[in-house]
């Protein structure tokens, strides 16, 4: 592979990659977990329409869906015939891409869930 | 040696005499135990493990026969306390998980194409302390001992000495010592499947089920350790009668719930991931094509291991939290059906996509999955918080969980036995006597669990040991019971199935024609593992590699020989498998036998109160560790490469990140750091508890100086440390070594700064929960001090005595990893009990 790639194909793909998707959901997850286990405990409410819990929504949801769309480029790379299950470099970061954007679609509708009680439950009983 | 080499009739006889010497294991009545090849250790985890299942089963029988009709006498409520929390405890942490960790010792290696798994030795030393352990804690029911709180042991009606006896004791200590060799078989299982992998098996080609146990290795890492951490606390409060759970002291029993749900609900996925992923070996052969959506199964395994830790609070829809945090936990449970469906469609659809030849291991993971489908859908009938309130706590949520259990752990497990037996025994299970236990344990399973959905929404209760007859439960009950029954009856059958085995003739090498690695093993069984490494080029390699199996066999690949009598496996890099390095693994050895019977001492004579005595245990687990570790680890070669073959030659050292070593330390840094999160977890929590915490009166301890000034000490210890491995690897041997020296006795005088603290302002631990978790924590870091100061001095010894040096450093840079996480701690513990007082 040439080192003049395009921008998405010089991105480094790994393990550690492949979890961003998911690791995002988990700690919008246990921010919003906190934030109100924290609220109702410490001040017994928390507030009607918390613009920092709207904002920490948009920006996991924004930063889902960018590490998805960079793995939907990078699994569409040419390279190797159909069906990518050889032993090559490509196919590897094809799989990996693939496999990131999926975890991409999962954590997205993930962090929609964790998003809807706080839209329908607005107090601490 | 070239590919021509080979082709020498004379010259491949003579490697594998030379294989089978060095792969020989030890004889002798006693010798033969000391093993430590995966095949033995695997097959007697195995063993141990399913006699620990019929053991369980035995209870949960006995419970049903009580449960039969109304009013029944056959066993009093005390016992039925023992029963039922022995059934559930064992089933969980005496079967399910060594089981799963059982299998994977058996399987991994094969699938991997490896000689064995990196750390041979820390499997054996794994059994023996299940063994050790699982004994301990099965056994005391014959003495009446048994714990007898439920499986989850929640206090305060556990903690208080006066309501629960010696059993609760036994079920924390035992299984935290479960718990340890659980952890470390998670390491092994890591290290294996990232750095034990063939050449040309990239990540896209491991076989799936590699990818299952991967992932579920490492959810044990964050799973278990928050368990240990609940353990320590709970041991605190009734040996020492530190309040953590007491409300009356400032304490809260629902701070337990939180620890043990932690571990609990990612344990769910923790035994059932392992289980599926028997399907995904097992679907292709029988399918006779390539598992469809492979990215799809990734998708599944990992996106369910992140969900599952968002799961744990619907186990506690009911103790009151703000319905708002339900509803996020709520959410989480709905979404985790999303992967797990996945993987289903996934099986569904190679099925339909292939030709399947009908076989028994295929009828018993059909038939998992229509059991466990169903109890899929009531997990999500109670995630729903309003349908769990009704629900909770009545057989409604019995029969769930053991559909559960039993469709996606215990029949897949079924089917893995029948088709994995030819690979181990060499020998194929019965069709006859298999499909006949299948039916007798489907219809069993059904007939006692579905009527427990109707008794459950009718009003009956878990956990009590009778029911009066107007209650109109008694037909429901009696159909459980026969189902029972019935159930058992299919067990026995498998049994006697398994029994007959031996008298059976061979069958041939592969008996299912499956396309996967670990076929390639031989009936007439060699315990070297795999005659040579080969090039991997498919996920399916002697289905679509030409002549894959006669090239191993003729020792064609890579590593054919062991000229120096050495036990060998090779080391390839995470993501493409290229191959790093050649190294030596343990040889059979009474050391992990014997350090996990003095580790076992410890956690039992602890129970007892036998506190000197469990201290000179300690003691002796050290020196048994530092022993082992001393004379098996890190060894100078005594060449710095050999050739494997096609012209390749491989250094035998590797330190640093490339390192199987430095691995497993990270590792085991990583689930040490989550149990002290664990406990840092708990003073926050106890924080929002209270409106004043520090309490007001109790807030001066234990002040800002000591701990700042232990603080700087960890810190200062690091640093030097980091300074060590960096003068060290520029050969400045001496300079190393001072910083070393400097370094172990800064580490010492923190453990004296931290616990300095709390001991001069006086802290009581027994007055309040604010004292005992500062102490706790304190402590924590401390013996974390303890560790950091023995192993500089580990290094410091290593390098004296010349097993150590600049080219050869993998015990320094492994030390300073440890001295990463001890950084880490000191400053989370010192800020949290320093720091934070002040500024609340």
């Amino acid at each position: 592979m040439s080192e003049r790639g395009k921008w998405h194909e010089r991105l480094k793909v790994t393990l550690w990659t492949l979890i961003i998707p998911p690791a995002i959901w988990a700690g919008h997850f246990l921010a919003s977990y906190l934030w109100a286990a924290i609220s109702c405990a410490k001040a017994g409410r928390f507030a009607s329409f918390p613009l920092l819990f709207v904002i920490g929504t948009m920006l996991a949801l924004l930063m889902i869906g960018l590490s998805g769309w960079i793995a939907w480029a990078q699994a569409r790379l040419p390279g190797n015939p159909p069906p990518h299950e050889d032993s090559t470099r490509i196919d590897r970061l094809r799989f990996l891409a693939k496999s990131t954007l999926l975890l991409a679609g999962l954590s997205f509708v993930g962090v929609l869930f964790a998003a809807l009680p706080v839209i329908f439950l607005r107090d601490c009983r | 040696m070239s590919l021509h080499d080979q082709d020498d009739p004379a010259l491949r006889a003579a490697q594998e005499e030379r294989l089978r010497a060095v792969w020989a294991p030890p004889r002798g009545i006693f010798l033969r135990w000391t093993d430590c090849n995966n095949n033995r250790v695997g097959v007697w985890y195995v063993l141990t493990a399913f006699g620990f299942m019929l053991f369980a089963g035995v209870l949960a029988l006995i419970m049903r026969t009580q449960l039969a009709v109304p009013d029944n006498d056959l066993v009093g409520p005390g016992t039925f306390n023992q029963l039922f929390t022995l059934h559930g405890s064992m089933m969980m942490f005496l079967f399910a998980v060594p089981m799963f960790e059982a299998v994977s010792i058996i399987l991994l290696p094969q699938l991997l194409g490896a000689r064995d798994l990196p750390f041979p030795r820390l499997s054996a030393f794994g059994y023996w302390s299940f063994l050790i352990g699982g004994l301990f804690v099965g056994g005391s029911i014959f003495f009446n001992a048994a714990p007898d709180g439920g499986w989850f042991m929640y206090p305060p009606l556990t903690t208080r000495t006066d309501l629960s006896g010696l059993g609760a004791d036994i079920w924390m200590l035992g299984l935290s010592f479960i718990e340890v060799s659980s952890v470390a078989a998670a390491v092994e299982l890591i290290v294996g499947v990232l750095k034990c992998r063939p050449p040309g098996m990239r990540l896209n080609l491991m076989p799936l089920y590699a990818w299952y146990i991967l992932v579920v290795a490492v959810m044990i890492l964050f799973a278990f350790p928050p368990l240990i951490a609940g353990d320590i606390l709970f041991e605190m409060e009734r040996l020492l009668d530190w309040p953590f759970f007491d409300a009356r002291r400032g304490g809260d029993p629902l701070l337990w719930q939180h620890l043990f749900w932690i571990f609990g609900h990612p344990e769910v996925y923790i035994i059932f991931l392992p289980s599926i992923a028997l399907f995904a070996m097992l679907v292709p052969t029988f399918a006779n094509r390539h598992l469809l959506g492979y990215p799809w199964i990734v998708l599944a395994a990992v996106g369910t291991a992140f969900l599952s830790f968002g799961l744990w609070v619907h186990h506690m829809f009911t103790t009151g939290l703000p319905k708002i945090s339900l509803a996020f936990f709520s959410a989480a449970s709905e979404a985790v059906a999303i992967p797990t469906g996945v993987q289903i469609f996934v099986f569904i659809a190679t099925l339909w996509a292939g030709r399947v030849t009908w076989s028994t291991p295929l009828l018993y993971a059909t038939g998992s999955l229509a059991i466990f489908v169903i109890g899929g859908l009531t997990g999500v009938m109670v995630a729903v918080a309003p349908f769990d309130w009704q629900a909770h706590d009545s057989y409604f949520v019995v029969a769930h969980l053991h559909y559960v259990l039993i469709g996606g752990t215990l029949m897949p497990l079924f089917a893995g036995l029948y088709y994995y037996w030819p690979l181990v025994t060499g020998k194929k299970l019965s069709d006859r006597l298999g499909r006949v236990a299948f039916w007798m344990l489907f219809v069993g399973a059904n007939l006692t669990f579905f009527p427990m959905h109707l008794s459950g929404l009718m009003g009956m209760p878990r956990r009590v040991f009778t029911y009066p007859a107007e209650l109109g439960l008694g037909g429901l009950n009696m159909a459980s019971t026969l189902g029972a029954w019935l159930f058992a009856a299919g067990v026995a059958v498998i049994c006697v199935d398994l029994s007959l085995s031996p008298r059976r003739v061979r069958a041939v090498r592969n008996p299912w024609n499956a396309g996967t690695l670990e076929w390639l093993a031989h009936p007439e069984d060699e315990d070297w593992g795999i005659r040579s490494v080969p090039l991997i080029e498919s996920r399916y390699p002697i289905w679509d590699q030409t002549d894959f199996v006669r090239e191993v066999d003729e020792g064609r690949f890579f590593l054919p020989d062991a000229q120096e009598g050495r036990r060998e496996t090779i080391v390839t890099s995470v993501l493409d498998a290229r191959p790093l390095a050649v190294i030596r693994l343990g040889t059979p050895s009474i050391k992990p036998m014997l350090t996990a019977v003095a580790l076992g001492g410890v956690f039992i004579l602890t129970t007892y109160h036998l506190y000197w005595a469990a201290l000179v245990s300690g003691v002796a687990t050290l020196a048994l560790a530092l022993w082992w570790l001393w004379t098996g680890t890190a060894e100078i070669p005594e060449k710095p490469c050999k050739p494997i073959g096609h012209g390749l030659e491989l250094p035998l050292y590797l330190s640093g990140p490339s390192a199987p070593g430095w691995w497993a330390m990270f590792i085991t840094m990583m689930a040490d750091a989550t149990a002290f999160s664990g406990l840092v977890f708990g003073y926050f929590f106890f924080w929002t508890r209270h409106a004043d915490f520090p309490p007001v009166a109790l807030a001066d301890g234990p002040g800002m100086a000591w701990p700042m000034l232990a603080l700087f000490l960890g810190i200062a210890s690091w640093l030097l440390t980091l300074g060590a491995r960096e003068v060290h690897a520029r050969k400045h041997v001496g300079m190393a070594r001072l910083c070393l020296m400097i370094a172990l006795v800064l580490s010492l005088a923190g453990i004296g700064a931290g616990l300095a603290g709390p001991w001069t302002h006086g802290m009581d631990p027994q007055a309040h929960s604010y004292p005992a978790i500062v102490w706790t924590l304190a402590i924590w870091a401390a013996a974390h001090a303890g560790v950091a100061a023995i192993m500089q001095g580990y290094a410091l010894a290593r390098s004296l005595a010349g097993r150590m040096d600049p080219e050869h450093d993998a015990d320094l840079r492994n030390v300073t990893v440890n001295m990463h996480f001890y950084a880490l701690t000191a400053i989370v513990t010192y800020a949290t009990i320093g720091l934070f007082p002040q500024v609340t």
